[in-house]
């Protein structure tokens, strides 16, 4: 009766210890490669570079989300901290692997959409720029879908203000559309379209102006005619025009004869003026002779007074 | 051997209650809770003694291990990679119609993996583990080999409510960290395909859902899920009388009780996670 109150055993297992053990290690196994797979997934085995954005409003911005260039991302947010001039900076940790995307003209945008959480994105103009430094701090550009929305709700409804009052029963769209209908049922008329631009005498106004103005047309088409007749006839200007320029060929083929004439006399007047400019050399040396000869005689006649009884007391004394 | 007939108690409903009886129940559920309380902090120090792993204590804790954890591991990873595949293809489908895929695999991941596999795996430890473990002791208080080996100077409560007690603990939490693991692959799978190239943005984005305080979060939320379901059923029996016609109440309060702390447990996890 005693055996039947002793606690049951659990059945004996084969290989109890290993299948235990077995047990133990799968179980170490999963938490410890998901330990490590974790902190792979979180980067904790990959050497970043910082990179501090700056922006006034870090709405939409949460600890651990991807920056992305590309459409591939590249760096993720670590920290968003409240800077001392009221801008937010956003601390970005961008591995070194993928550092060389970004480079000193980079240009940071975050752009909040309707739906789904910010992006934080980089672009790249010009891939030959030196790389971004360690700690470099660049200010982000910020594109807000939902702040432009209240903008363009007020722009649609002042559209929609606009629309009304145009389609209003009173509006004058409304009106000019009703004379518009006046109008094209007057065209409808016996009278058509000239009836429904003005009164009975004024349609009859218009069809004698228009007939005189067909008989107007038919005599400038006459004097049209004449004129072509005088222009271009037998007799005409051009023809006339014509025998005139012939002429005046011929007047300038003489004046040219004249001109290489009067060429000619100027080329003789040429050689004349040459000889005259040659005499005058010689008229000059020959003065200059005669000078010396006048002088020599001067001096001749000085030196006779001077010597014979002709000579004279030049001296002067005072009395 | 004739049946013995038992009486159904007379029961009265809370607004029928008077005061002493109201201060009765009150009485109860404290001490109810008192002893769930009493009870963890003896099977933690006997876990934490050295003489638990070794002789004739590790060879029963060791059998209880691989007979209550063994049997459900193959049983649960089918049944949640089934469930798992059918809401990842769900949400990847509704994710791909409305234009979201870029969400899809943040969803599948923060709803299965975060919520519903440790749940799960919390229930179907208790079905299949902890609640029958906890009947078991209960029918031993109930024969009389409980007192028989409290007489003979052994301690039950070592010999037997500590290792499925251990058991338990150890086959829940296993089973959510294989079926998390799995329902990670199976999700890899569903929205890249058999391929390897998708593999580092998957990475990114587990690493995104998987910040440092949902990764505690979610460990603690296993754990104490997987002591939840094997300690609050195994307190309940032995916290009343050892008579056979209080059992099936006593198993059915701590269910009741169960219940209960796996709710707080849920709901701090949410408060956790998402506020």
């Amino acid at each position: 009766m005693k055996e039947e109150l002793r606690p049951v055993e659990p059945a004996p297992v084969a290989y109890l210890q290993f299948k235990a053990a077995l047990l133990l290690a799968l179980f170490v196994l999963l938490v410890g490669g998901t330990a490590l797979y974790l902190m792979y997934a979180r980067g904790a085995f990959e050497a970043t570079q910082r990179l501090v954005l700056v922006a006034e409003d870090s709405e939409g911005v949460s600890v651990g989300m991807d920056m992305t260039f590309a459409g591939f991302a590249i760096g993720r947010v670590r920290e968003i901290e409240l800077a001392a001039d009221g801008n937010a900076r956003i601390l970005v940790d961008v591995p070194k692997k993928d550092a060389h995307w970004l480079r000193t003209s980079s240009m940071f945008t975050l752009v909040r959409s309707l739906v789904g959480s910010a992006n934080l994105r980089a672009y790249t103009g010009v891939p030959g720029d030196p790389p971004l430094p360690d700690g470099a701090e660049r200010k982000v550009l910020i594109g807000d879908t939902a702040a432009e929305l209240p903008r363009l709700v007020a722009s649609a409804r002042e559209l929609l203000q606009n629309l009304a009052q145009l389609s209003a029963s009173d509006a004058a769209l409304a009106t000019s559309l009703a004379n518009v209908q006046a109008l094209t049922d007057k065209a409808k008329g016996p009278r058509g379209v000239m009836g429904a631009l003005g009164s009975e005498a004024d349609a009859r106004q218009i069809s004698a102006a228009l007939a005189r103005t067909n008989a107007l047309l038919a005599r400038i088409d006459g004097m049209a005619a004449k004129a072509d007749a005088q222009v271009l006839g037998p007799d005409g200007l051009v023809r006339q025009g014509r025998a005139t320029v012939v002429e005046l060929g011929a007047l300038l083929a003489d004046a040219r004869a004249s001109l290489k004439r009067v060429d000619a006399v100027l080329a003789e007047a040429q050689a004349v003026a040459g000889n005259v400019r040659s005499a005058s050399t010689d008229l000059g040396a020959l003065r200059a002779e005669v000078d010396a000869t006048v002088r020599k005689v001067e001096q001749l006649v000085d030196e006779v007074n001077r010597k014979w009884p002709f000579a004279r007391d030049a001296e002067l004394k005072l009395k | 051997m004739l049946a013995t007939y038992h009486p159904r108690m007379p029961t009265k409903t809370f607004a029928h209650m008077t005061l002493a009886e109201l201060g009765q129940a009150a009485r109860r559920a404290v001490a109810g809770w008192w002893g769930i309380v009493r009870l963890a902090a003896q099977l933690l120090e006997m876990l934490l003694s050295r003489s638990t792993y070794s002789g004739e204590n590790w060879r029963i804790l060791a059998g209880h291990i691989v007979q209550d954890t063994a049997p459900m591991l193959a049983g649960f990873t089918v049944l949640a990679s089934l469930v798992s595949l059918i809401v990842i293809r769900i949400v990847v489908v509704t994710a791909l119609s409305y234009g979201l895929t870029q969400y899809a695999l943040e969803m599948v991941v923060r709803v299965l993996v975060l919520e519903l596999i440790p749940l799960g795996a919390a229930l179907f430890a208790a079905l299949r583990c902890t609640v029958p473990n906890a009947g078991e002791v209960a029918a031993l208080r109930a024969n009389g080999a409980w007192a028989a080996a409290l007489h003979e100077g052994q301690d039950p409560l070592r010999r037997e409510v500590m290792p499925r007690m251990a058991s338990g603990v150890f086959g829940a939490v296993l089973l959510a960290a294989v079926s998390c693991a799995v329902t990670l692959v199976l999700a890899y799978l569903a929205v890249y395909g058999p391929v390897a190239s998708g593999l580092a943005a998957f990475t990114r984005t587990v690493g995104q859902v998987f910040n440092p305080a949902v990764s505690l979060i979610l460990g603690l939320k296993i754990l104490f899920l997987g002591v939840a379901v094997a300690l609050v059923p195994m307190a309940a029996v032995l916290g009343d009388a050892p008579l056979r016609r209080r059992q099936a109440s006593a198993e059915l309060q701590g269910l009741v009780r169960m219940f209960m702390v796996i709710l707080l447990i849920e709901a701090a996890s949410l408060v956790g996670n998402y506020y």
